[in-house]
């Protein structure tokens, strides 16, 4: 274990993890073809290594999965805020920067200290979840996918690097339970619109109305939970969202 | 303005030499990616066989004894550029090929004209025709599978020009093998990031592929190939696999769920007396021979062609027998087999090679005697036929073969080039820390002309 006060990476007064020694760019290319381990299959990922206390072994005795996804993380503050608000319930993020994956692992990790008993149920890793979602869950695995403020990648001959596109949308239709929801957020209007109209136009999504909105307590984490969210709210920007349910598309 | 990046690379030596021998390996490489397989493919009644070397396509009517002139006045040449993939579809009506060139041609097989000639942004590296002949499908290097609608043609009417578009996508991978399922019901799709998908082929494919019905995960490199046995027991199919693992494995598309896998890779390595080389027993290719559960399977460094055996109800796969071809250089680049033929057929050869003064050659090699009497025994033993033993005999080789004896040199050096080629595609390279580092400084973000 490292020592407060030798390691200057660690906070003094919080215990957590600084995040000047965790930069990373804001951009990582999910197109490069990175090196970092896959799971071959969902039944090989290793949930006694993401959730030690609930799994104390490799064989999965308890049967329960990962229902959350939190795809781009970040530095984690959605899966904090969720946590403690869907305790029984387990989550994970998936993010491309490796430094930023360390962070998240890291802050994790202490809060599971402080809080005895706490922060349990969710975990990072670091993975391109465009290519590999499929890798780590099974059909219908999913009840709640988020994407908080997403690489625009505002050039036109970037769009393909967009996390949320027709294709993409397939395969997150496959990891989601048939009303499972998909969170989407970004602070760029024109991203919004886009991500507004891939999920309109695909058959096997449809919009929450307003009085679902309302209701559902995910929802209000989607513009404050987020380092990047309260950055914007600093700011005084809008924010665009777009919150929309799996279903059996009509035939 | 700093200094050109290149030179912090060159202060250490172990790099500069590395990076120098490793530039010049690119360039050579680049080249090899080049090189493209001989294919072979044969109608579902044995009325014609097919094989393509390069940007050559050629056809032999078996029942006629004679070479078959192919039909092109639509478009432009036949193909410009190394064929990737051909097909027979539709029960034998319609036949597909498309590559490099970035066409796709559909043929009649009965007038041999060229009815539809559809535009690729991409170059092509796999095709499948719908059981209905209504629809054609192809993938690119891009993950993008493509559909194009080929209403009611008959072989009469004008050749047409129609668009193709998006299907489904595999995330920036390149797409090794497209299959239909035998009911029709699936499309399956295999990539080079070790991944299996079925989607659901809809009514309206033109709208897309909307509902993925399962993934086949479990390979641990490329998928090479598929093939779907169907037996009347099994109407839906059972798939199997090869993959650059050195494994073919058994899957039931349903579920996704791997049923068997035979390390055909470890068998092949038991019969070769020189260990030298490790690392060639990429399955390239596999074919389901009708009429029986068995299945012949092509790895790189196999002269011949190992069969397995696929036990239903017990849903595994073990190796029946090696038939090792004997006599002259032929590892098979390509597998082909018809319905009722019994035969199966096989290639060698390649595009092509830098350096070297052979126009595209091949050789083709059948092997007959696969009448099973009981599931788990063969009747007869299979037998390498004689080049005067085969449908079309002489006539058939010096078309399909472009001659009828080849220098076997030739062959050992296209079958290296083959083996270099699909590696250097698909499988993913490894840098070191240090190179990794240097190749971010050069890296050129502009776009390249």
């Amino acid at each position: 274990m490292l020592e407060n006060k030798a390691n200057p990476t660690i906070n003094k007064s919080t215990g957590l993890p600084r995040k000047r020694f965790y930069r990373a760019r804001a951009h990582s290319n999910p197109l490069s073809d990175s090196h970092f381990p896959i799971p071959l299959s969902p039944s090989h990922v290793d949930y006694s290594l993401h959730y030690p206390q609930l799994f104390p072994s490799s064989d999965q005795i308890n049967g329960s999965k990962i229902q959350f996804a939190d795809i781009g993380c970040g530095f984690g503050g959605l899966l904090i805020s969720l946590s403690t608000l869907f305790p029984e319930t387990l989550m994970i993020g998936m993010e491309l920067r490796d430094k930023v994956t360390e962070y998240v692992k890291e802050r994790i990790s202490r809060l599971r200290v402080a809080n005895p008993g706490q922060y349990q149920n969710i975990s990072v890793v670091r993975t391109n979840s465009m290519k590999y979602i499929p890798n780590y869950f099974e059909k219908g695995q999913l009840s709640k996918m988020f994407f908080l403020f997403p690489d625009p990648h505002f050039k036109e001959k970037n769009h393909r690097r967009r996390v949320i596109s027709p294709h993409l949308l397939h395969e997150y239709a496959y990891v989601l339970q048939v009303g499972g929801i998909i969170y989407t957020i970004t602070d760029v209007e024109e991203l919004g619109e886009w991500m507004k109209s891939c999920l309109e136009n695909h058959p096997m999504f449809e919009a929450l109305s307003l009085e679902e909105l309302e209701a559902d307590p995910a929802v209000k984490l989607l513009s404050t939970a987020t380092e990047e969210g309260q950055k914007v709210a600093r700011n005084g920007g809008q924010t665009f969202q777009a919150v929309y349910r799996r279903i059996v598309p009509a035939s | 303005m700093e200094d050109p990046p290149i030179e912090e690379c060159e202060h250490d030596d172990v790099n500069k030499t590395e990076q120098d021998t490793q530039m010049e390996e690119s360039k050579q490489n680049n080249k090899d990616v080049e090189v493209a397989p001989a294919l072979i493919a044969v109608h579902p009644t044995q009325n014609s066989v097919a094989v393509s070397v390069g940007s050559d396509l050629r056809v032999f009517n078996v029942p006629e004894d004679c070479a078959v002139t192919l039909v092109d006045e639509s478009g432009g040449a036949s193909h410009n550029d190394s064929i990737r993939a051909i097909k027979y579809g539709a029960n034998g009506k319609l036949f597909v090929s498309a590559g490099d060139d970035k066409l796709v041609k559909v043929w009649s097989t009965e007038s041999w004209r060229c009815i539809s000639t559809v535009y690729s942004e991409k170059r092509v590296s796999a095709l499948a025709v719908s059981n209905d002949g209504l629809h054609v499908c192809f993938a690119d290097k891009f993950g993008v599978v493509w559909v194009v609608d080929l209403p009611g043609v008959d072989g009469s009417e004008a050749p047409l020009n129609r668009k193709a578009v998006p299907l489904l996508g595999h995330y920036c991978s390149i797409i090794t093998s497209l299959e239909f399922s035998p009911d029709g019901r699936f499309i399956v799709s295999a990539d080079r990031d070790f991944k299996i998908r079925v989607t659901v082929f809809p009514k309206k494919p033109l709208d897309g592929a909307h509902e993925i019905q399962s993934f086949c995960l479990g390979h641990k490199e490329f998928v090479s190939c598929l093939a779907f046995i169907c037996t009347p027991d099994y109407l839906q199919g059972i798939l199997v696999s090869g993959s650059g693992d050195s494994t073919v494995r058994m899957w039931d598309v349903i579920s996704g769920s791997l049923l068997d896998t035979c390390e055909v890779g470890a068998k092949a390595e038991q019969l070769k007396f020189d260990t030298s080389e490790a690392n060639c027993s990429t399955v390239t290719d596999i074919c389901t021979i009708p009429d029986c559960t068995l299945i012949a399977v092509a790895i790189q460094s196999l002269q011949g062609i190992m069969l397995l055996s696929c036990n239903l109800p017990s849903e595994t796969l073990s190796v029946v027998k090696v038939v090792s071809i004997v006599g002259e250089n032929f590892i098979p680049t390509s597998l082909g087999s018809s319905i009722s033929g019994g035969l199966l057929w096989m290639v060698t050869g390649a595009s092509k090679l830098s350096g070297s003064d052979h126009s595209s050659l091949s050789r083709v090699k059948v092997i007959s005697g696969f009448r099973k009497s009981s599931p788990d025994s063969l009747e007869q033993e299979p037998v390498v036929l004689g080049d005067c033993e085969i449908p079309g005999g002489a006539k058939l080789l010096e078309k399909l073969q472009g001659s009828i004896s080849i220098d076997e040199k030739v062959f050992s050096a296209a079958a290296e080039a083959v083996k270099t080629a699909m590696c250097n595609l698909l499988i993913k390279k490894q840098y070191s820390v240090e190179k990794r580092e240097c190749r971010k400084r050069t890296r050129n973000d502009k776009k390249m002309r």
